[in-house]
């Protein structure tokens, strides 16, 4: 109990202390509050992008075919559908029809996909809450498209997919097959590329590689690699977020560095008198540290919350500049909020810890000298 | 000596700051599951329906709106000289092939 009431009176002492320097202290707690804010910010967008990304994408098909010639994503010949439907264990072959199209008025890309059966007519389509939001249409119940011969295109707005499927379907334009082939003018044996099911799923890879073998100038894409890059594209480690990250951590560095490299003249004083009073050294690195924690414990308890309320409240509106490019459209979606509590105990383990001992350094450099000279 | 302590009102701050981050940490996604459940069902299904492999998150450019299904050159691919400008770009992983 006498410990307790012990570091009692130095927090007291500390609180006091920082008062006297209200307006370098606030600032440095508003820098750390930032510091804090924007990590756990990335932290929680990555983490919560990547769970929803990994959970919608375990449905895609498990095997897509694409054809390449030169290099790029070429149209396959539907006879390749029958060839692979030849391979033992292959349960179906369907053909795939998507394409983008680029719409001048909004200066955007759209996704144009056929999907048969389709429920509505020729001249119907099933549209994304973002074509609608910038389509930008003087009559809003329909499309105008420009097909591959310049023939104008009209479609009826029959049905829009909800508002909570934008972060998949946000920019889709679902047509039937005939309006899709009059559209861009895909010949009638050709298709975009091609889904293949697996009676055995275990059985994919061996299946893409005779697939590779029959028809060499195709490319097979899993579902696992599907999962693996969007893992990989949200990992905390690599693509964007550290991009987002290495600015934070480094703005942090120079801040903690700037804190370890020294004191000012009015903190040396101090330290003197404390040691000329009868303070110990450990006294003066006891109130030191609790100097950081007072610090780096709101600045790390109000940055997380700040984040929390910034990515699963606010829908992240400081990254959507970021992952909107130069992009027109950009889905509006409520991301589910996931925490991994490992993630958490490491950010407070990088940023609490380390500054409470890097604020111990100078000090202890002051008072192991003699307090005569310190106050000098 | 004041009435109250100033270590014991950091205390109660710190306190109180904890309390409701655990409480959004634990309490607010339990709140909001039932709800963003269903609508991850949604989505869910019309991934499954519609035969989708990507996230509609970057539009500009067809590799970054499909990076699962761009190729490596295809960011490259308007001449042989070409540079890949998109600012997405920067920030999308190339897609992972076996063995690469």
């Amino acid at each position: 109990m006498k410990w307790v009431e012990r570091q009692r009176y130095f927090v007291d002492f500390t609180l006091s202390s920082l008062g006297r320097r209200k307006g370098k202290n606030a600032s440095l707690l508003l820098v750390y509050t930032l510091i804090v804010f924007l990590v756990s910010s990335v932290m929680f967008f990555s983490s919560a992008l990547r769970k929803e990304a990994l959970t919608l994408l375990d449905e895609a098909p498990e095997m897509i075919v694409q054809r390449t010639l030169a290099g790029r994503h070429e149209l396959v010949p539907l006879r390749y559908a029958k060839e692979i439907r030849g391979i033992r264990g292959v349960r179906s072959v369907e053909a795939r029809l998507w394409g983008y199209y680029y719409h001048p008025a909004s200066r955007s890309n759209y996704t144009v996909m056929a999907r048969e059966p389709f429920e509505h007519g020729d001249d119907e389509a099933v549209v994304g809450d973002g074509v609608l939001r910038t389509w930008g249409t003087s009559s809003g119940n329909q499309l105008t498209l420009r097909s591959h011969s310049g023939e104008a295109i009209v479609l009826k707005i029959a049905e829009t997919f909800s508002a909570s499927s934008d972060l998949v379907a946000s920019d889709l334009i679902l047509i039937s097959e005939t309006a899709f082939r009059r559209l861009t003018g895909l010949p009638e044996d050709f298709a975009t590329d091609l889904v293949v099911v697996v009676r055995n799923p275990a059985e994919c890879q061996t299946i893409a590689e005779k697939i590779n073998r029959m028809l060499p100038d195709t490319r097979p894409i899993l579902r696992e690699e599907i999962l693996r890059t969007y893992a990989s594209l949200f990992d905390w480690r690599s693509g964007y977020v550290i991009v987002l990250l290495s600015g934070a951590v480094l703005a942090f560095f120079i801040f903690a560095w700037d804190k370890a490299t020294g004191l000012s003249a009015e903190e040396r004083a101090e330290i003197g008198i404390l040691k000329a009073l009868g303070w110990d050294t450990s006294d003066i690195l006891g109130m030191k540290f609790w100097e950081g924690c007072v610090v780096s414990l709101i600045g790390f308890l109000a940055g997380t919350i700040l984040a929390y309320l910034h990515v699963f409240f606010a829908p992240a509106p400081l990254f959507a500049h970021a992952l909107k490019g130069w992009a027109i459209l950009y889905p509006t979606f409520e991301l589910n909020p996931s925490v991994d509590l490992y993630q958490i105990g490491i950010l407070f383990f990088l940023t609490v810890f380390p500054y409470a001992f890097v604020t111990m350094i100078p000090a202890w450099r002051v008072a192991i000298t003699d307090p005569d000279e310190v106050m000098r | 000596m004041p009435l109250v302590r100033k270590s014991d009102l950091w205390l109660a701050l710190v306190g109180a700051s904890a309390a409701v981050l655990l409480l959004l940490l634990l309490a607010h996604p339990a709140f909001v599951a039932k709800r963003l459940r269903e609508k991850q069902q949604e989505r869910k299904g019309l991934v499954r329906e519609l035969q989708l492999t990507d996230l509609c998150l970057f539009t500009e450019a067809s590799y970054t709106r499909h990076p699962t299904q761009a190729d490596l050159h295809t960011p490259f691919q308007d001449h042989p000289m070409s540079l890949e400008h998109f600012p997405s770009g920067s920030v999308v992983m190339p897609p992972h092939f076996p063995g690469s």
